[in-house]
């Protein structure tokens, strides 16, 4: 596909007084993983209804894959894949029996679906335990097969709402990696909703922040990291003199500098060597033991976002 | 859409009874009917194949369906599962009538099961050294009585499932909703009975039967067509 797989214009959706989107305009490109991150209850899972026609939007349009969602929801819903807020998986059935209802959904002919069902489950590890029912299961491996199925069909397009909450460490990471890999191999486009800014850190070329319905900024974890905090470097030594700091806030590309014990914040206006500043440091008399070159986390910048937001 | 009713009804019938405590109460619920009128009424009733007394079997899928649509519906819901059903591309039809028939059919397999059972009681019980069968007339009404009484209940179960939250909160809604309108003909009936035992002379005991099915028939259409304006994505992912 060409044009972007999710294009939404002024998308809005009331329930009553409460406005869970108000006028969201975003462009989702295809081909990658795209974050879409907010609080609670700040219209993550809405936006997802309202893609895949499932709830009709109080104003605006969006397209999915070229289909508007309110005329063609049905178009929408046979091209993409969703693992909703919940597992939605039928727990007294086994993981095949599972696979083979959404195979049958998207009529996948059933050489298709048993070659495709051994692809998947292979590739999550759970092969093996195809036969059994899934209600003793951990939250986990019942995960993996819900992503499983959403991706059984081969679609375009796959809604993943939080996909690692409520998982422990080792179960969230092995998702991740899960993802990282499908995204790469199957070249699915992966609208993530979280509120794991790691997991979006790690995972998404793209993301889009939210609160209360509103878009507060997208685009790439760097641009946004560049729009709310400039790159940091941290140098940690000793006689650091109110002369050799007056010098450093006197550079073009320092935006800020902070002094505590033996510890330098140097706040930059944008990536860029660091050499002549440590240069100009050690001349001013100081010596230097370390020197980090950090970047805002993008969980700074999104709490930044939510400040400003206030 | 015939190909997705399919893909329902091969879902449905995977979990039939698998979710824990259905089984053995259903099993429960529907031994007391079964040996009512499988055994019971057909040893008690002489003419049992050519009266309308085994009208009572239509009791046993009405009780069939009584348990499987809160579980098929609301069950969806308390199962977390209605979301996911939702957002793939099954018409909305086609989960609705998926469900339906698998109910209702189940229903009424075990009906003609009991048919065929109480038709052995009572050739054992009244045995005249010949083999009784159903006649013509009495088994389309039976079957017929059966089915549009399924299908009268199997509406009201999707639209009290919808509202409920859970699939015990459905099923007592339904068994309350479902036992009220017979007592309350009952009552009018036991009190006009006299009137009522001279309209039916006068339009003979078949006739009698088809306009209390066409009723039937009519309160099931409305009710179906009900549930299915009622089942639509847009609404119950709402509630």
């Amino acid at each position: 596909m060409n044009g972007p797989a999710i294009r939404i214009d002024n998308l809005s959706r009331d329930f009553g007084p409460i406005k869970a989107l108000d006028k969201l305009s975003l462009e989702v490109p295809s081909g990658s993983i795209f974050g879409f991150l907010g609080p609670n209850g700040s219209g993550k899972t809405t936006t997802i209804h309202l893609l895949l026609g499932l709830l009709e939007p109080t104003g605006g349009r969006a397209e999915v894959l070229g289909f508007d969602t309110q005329k063609h929801g049905d178009a929408v819903r046979a091209r993409t894949g969703a693992l909703l807020e919940h597992a939605g998986l039928y727990e007294q059935m086994t993981a095949e029996e599972n696979l083979e209802f959404h195979g049958r959904i998207n009529r996948l002919g059933a050489g298709e679906r048993q070659s495709r069902m051994k692809e998947l489950l292979g590739q999550f590890d759970l092969w093996e335990r195809r036969r059994e029912r899934i209600v003793k299961w951990s939250r986990g491996m019942k995960q993996k097969l819900a992503i499983a199925r959403a991706l059984l069909h081969r679609p375009s397009l796959v809604f993943l709402d939080e996909p690692t909450a409520g998982l422990d460490v080792v179960a969230a990471a092995a998702v991740r990696d899960d993802l990282a890999t499908l995204a790469a191999g199957e070249g699915v486009t992966f609208f993530l909703t979280t509120h794991n800014m790691a997991e979006a850190e790690k995972l998404c070329r793209r993301v889009a922040v939210i609160r209360q319905g509103r878009l507060l900024a997208v685009g790439h974890p760097d641009e946004l990291r560049a729009r709310t905090n400039g790159p940091r470097v941290e140098v940690v030594g000793r006689g650091f003199s109110r002369e050799a700091l007056d010098l450093l806030r006197s550079r073009p590309e320092v935006s800020a500098v902070e002094s505590q014990d033996n510890r330098l914040s140097i706040h930059l206006r944008r990536a860029g060597e660091v050499a002549p500043l440590v240069r100009l440091l050690v001349n001013a008399g100081a010596e230097v033991e370390e020197v980090l070159k950090d970047k805002a986390s993008l969980e700074e910048v999104f709490l930044k976002l939510m400040e400003e937001e206030k | 859409m015939i190909s997705d009713i399919g893909t329902v009804i091969w879902r449905e019938r995977k979990t039939l009874f698998r979710y824990r405590g259905s089984r053995l109460r259903t099993v429960l619920s529907v031994l007391v009917p079964v040996v009512l009128v499988a055994v019971y009424f057909p040893w008690q009733v002489e003419d049992w194949a050519d009266s309308y007394a085994s009208l009572f079997s239509a009791v046993v899928p009405m009780m069939m369906v009584l348990l499987t649509v809160p579980d098929s519906f609301a069950g969806e819901r308390e199962r977390h599962t209605l979301g996911t059903l939702l957002s793939t591309r099954l018409p909305d039809r086609a989960i609705l009538f998926g469900k339906l028939v698998v109910s209702v059919g189940l229903g009424f397999w075990m009906m003609l099961g009991v048919l065929a059972l109480a038709l052995v009681t009572a050739n054992t019980a009244h045995w005249d050294g010949q083999v009784h069968f159903y006649s013509a007339t009495v088994l389309l009404v039976d079957l017929g009585f059966g089915l549009l009484l399924a299908a009268l209940i199997a509406g009201a179960g999707v639209l009290i499932s919808l509202r409920a939250s859970t699939v015990q909160e459905a099923q007592q809604l339904l068994g309350v909703t479902v036992m009220t309108p017979p007592m309350v003909l009952g009552l009018v009936a036991l009190l006009l009975r006299e009137r009522i035992a001279d309209l039916v002379e006068g339009v003979g005991a078949t006739s009698a039967v088809l306009i209390v099915m066409a009723a039937l028939a009519a309160a099931a259409a409305g009710l179906v067509t009900a549930a299915a304006a009622r089942f639509r994505r847009a609404r119950l992912i709402l509630d």
